[in-house]
């Protein structure tokens, strides 16, 4: 499709008309999404991301929990190119910690005389690729059995914050993902009813929406977290947190579906389905449901971030997900007070994470929307 | 409009009715009880009651009783006489926890509603008639980024740069020196340099959303006939835009009216805990924790009761405001 979109444009003036009028739907808008550039950066930057969160293993140069003894809150290591002015590839500088005579603080200098290159592909640890395979391949890492590579430090434990922020992705974002689905199956499910069918359905559907909706959202998902007992397997709490983020979420999406519904249900071409006798159920999913998928692609697109905000903001008071699970919120909980801050700062990267995650969803969101919207521009 | 009115409250009723009951449900939900969490607490600190004491607690605060008994003991004495229970952890009526810590939260959230709207309505109705301008950019990456930061992390970080960096004094809201002293203008200057943080962070986030809702609204308004004839008619630019689009573009702001209201009482949550405010989330968050159910209960009820009212009286301002909606 984006071969098409580049050979259409070098066409000349006369091609391009007669393929926009034989263009398919969804070429339509590629097109009109691939002109929206914020809107395709981020396309581009969540693909990344999940990549990196699905291959978190390979992606992190350490194990998320692979305690250091000897590098507790040590600073992110920056890459140079040059040493002494000769060129050497990317390598990093040793550190070597010393204590403060006064305070017993600890203190990290670079050593400008350990030249750790940085090596792709280099074995390190060993790790369990989703029960599917052993490797030890890492994308990058160092050859140094005493120092490490930490791009963004590491936390008091001396665990690198890099590679516990890529497996945190992992949880994070698939829990934004599958809060969504759950949202979309039971948002689509009760919306196309509600719409469809009208009359006293629709009302109590509506009134159970309202319920819900006049519930304050923070106390609610606090609450139903709270309830979650400490010891549950973490994995078992995992799915509830992300019912929880649904059983909020999907009263949005089931009101755009409905007044969707509400909009074509007397379309033509609706009543040419029934008149030919086609089931109510294959109206709905043959014949309505196609018509506004672009709609619910980006209603879709636009609830990830609340998601993932939601996730971050309850993992983040105690009430989520909660360690060893390794989350973006979890990962903040490190950077809850102003003394752990001002002396690692680094450990609020997790939430940069977040916001750079939420900003481009709602980018990608808004691209998906404007190209799938038939009158616009 | 009566009618409309009468309708509206008419439903609200088993709305108030239902979200009582799910609150109670939801204190309910965590295995164990109060008298668990209280036994595992004492535990941590080493001490130790036996399973005969703890039944005798159970006894003595009702907790063996069937839940629907429970909730009818506990919303009976509401209803009836106003009060809202015993705070089994603080040992206190949960009311007077619930007001000592009200009028702060009131002040603080007022004040950062207001400075929102200050903020929002310029700004947006701003951009929107001066579209594609360089201020009008700046703001809309100010929208993008208010909306992308979680507000507890705005506080983190705005905390973390005025201390670092200005070297205040920050989180709560005075100083240890001021926090039992008598008012006085020097405790009332403390608590100002306290205070703008989490009013920067609670109006920022606000702002960021409503200025979108603003500058989008006002787009649609100034397109249309009626704008065109007031400027035909010689009205100079300020007074078209204030004195008709405005009024319509300000139909979203009215609507979340309703919202403000429990958002006022429970004065952001996260927020709150984050900078260490002596306000009503953090005692929410504490009894959430502790099971300490009589006071969450009724902490999830009021905030649900004002969301209803404030909905309701939104409604009806929505419909006095608009005819359009009164009529529908």
């Amino acid at each position: 499709m984006t071969d098409q979109t580049i050979n259409s444009t070098a066409a000349p003036a006369k091609d391009r008309k007669e393929d926009l009028y034989t263009a398919t739907p969804a070429q339509l808008i590629w097109r009109r999404f691939s002109k929206h550039a914020l809107a395709v950066i981020s396309l581009w930057f969540l693909v990344i991301l999940a990549l990196c969160a699905l291959f978190a293993d390979m992606v992190a140069p350490y194990a998320p929990f692979e305690v250091q003894r000897l590098r507790t809150l040590a600073p992110p290591t920056g890459i140079h190119l040059f040493h002494e002015g000769k060129f050497v590839g990317p390598f990093v500088y040793g550190l070597s910690r010393e204590r403060d005579a006064e305070t017993a603080r600890v203190l990290y200098e670079t050593d400008p005389e350990t030249v750790l290159p940085i090596r792709f592909f280099h074995q390190g640890d060993d790790y369990n690729f989703f029960g599917l395979f052993q490797s030890n391949i890492h994308l990058f890492g160092v050859d140094d059995r005493r120092q490490q590579i930490n791009l963004l430090g590491t936390d008091d434990l001396g665990r690198d914050v890099f590679s516990r922020l890529m497996h945190g992705g992992r949880v994070t974002l698939s829990a934004g993902l599958i809060g969504v689905v759950f949202a979309f199956v039971l948002g689509l499910t009760l919306g196309s009813i509600s719409g469809y069918f009208g009359g006293w359905i629709d009302n109590s559907i509506q009134r159970l929406m309202e319920l819900i909706r006049s519930v304050p959202t923070i106390p609610l998902w606090m609450g139903l977290a709270a309830a979650l007992p400490i010891a549950w397997d973490p994995i078992v709490v995992y799915v509830l947190i992300t019912l929880i983020l649904a059983l909020i979420g999907w009263t949005h999406l089931a009101r755009v579906v409905r007044g969707q519904f509400l909009a074509i249900r007397n379309e033509d071409y609706v009543m040419a389905a029934r008149l030919a006798g086609a089931t109510e159920y294959r109206i709905i999913t043959k014949h309505m449901l196609p018509s506004m998928t672009s709609y619910i692609i980006a209603a879709l697109t636009l609830a990830v971030p609340e998601m993932i905000l939601g996730e971050t903001a309850l993992s983040f008071l105690g009430l989520g997900l909660r360690p060893p699970v390794v989350s973006w919120g979890v990962l903040l909980q490190d950077a809850q007070n102003l003394r752990s801050i001002s002396l690692a700062p680094w450990l609020l990267s997790p939430g940069a994470a977040v916001v750079l995650t939420v900003l481009a969803f709602n980018f990608l969101g808004d691209g998906l929307r404007d190209a799938a919207d038939p009158y616009g521009q | 409009m009566l009618a409309f009115i009468g309708n509206r409250a008419l439903l609200a009723i088993p709305t108030l009715i239902f979200i009582s009951f799910i609150s109670f449900v939801i204190i309910q939900l965590p295995p164990g009880d109060y008298v668990t969490a209280y036994a595992a607490q004492l535990r941590h600190a080493g001490e130790y009651i036996s399973p005969l004491q703890e039944e005798m607690m159970r006894d003595q605060f009702g907790l063996n009783d069937p839940m629907i008994v429970q909730y009818w003991r506990w919303i009976s004495d509401i209803v009836l006489r106003g009060d809202f229970g015993y705070s089994l952890e603080w040992n206190a009526p949960v009311s007077t926890l619930i007001w000592d810590r009200l009028m702060l939260t009131l002040a603080i959230s007022s004040a950062s509603l207001v400075l929102t709207w200050a903020i929002a309505i310029p700004v947006g109705v701003y951009s929107a008639s001066r579209q594609y301008s360089f201020l009008d950019h700046l703001f809309t990456v100010f929208g993008f980024l208010g909306k992308g930061i979680p507000d507890f992390l705005l506080a983190l970080i705005l905390m973390w740069l005025a201390f670092a960096y200005l070297n205040m004094d920050v989180g709560g809201l005075f100083s240890p020196e001021y926090q039992n002293a008598p008012w006085s203008l020097a405790k009332l200057g403390n608590l100002l340099s306290h205070l703008w943080i989490p009013l920067v962070v609670l109006a920022t986030g606000g702002a960021a959303g409503l200025i979108r809702v603003m500058r989008a609204n006002m787009l649609d308004e100034l397109g249309k006939p009626y704008v065109e004839t007031a400027y035909a008619q010689g009205l100079s630019e300020a007074r078209v835009v204030w004195t008709y689009p405005v009024r319509v573009a300000l139909n979203p702001f009215i609507s979340t009216v309703g919202w403000a209201l429990p958002a006022l009482f429970s004065g952001d949550v996260i927020t709150a805990v984050v900078l260490n405010l002596p306000t009503t989330g953090p005692l929410l968050l504490q009894a959430l924790k502790m099971q300490d159910m009589y006071l969450a209960g009724s902490f999830i009820l009021i905030l649900s009761v004002f969301t209803v009212v404030g909905t309701l009286i939104s409604d009806i301002l929505l419909a006095w405001f608009d005819p359009r909606i009164r009529n529908a």
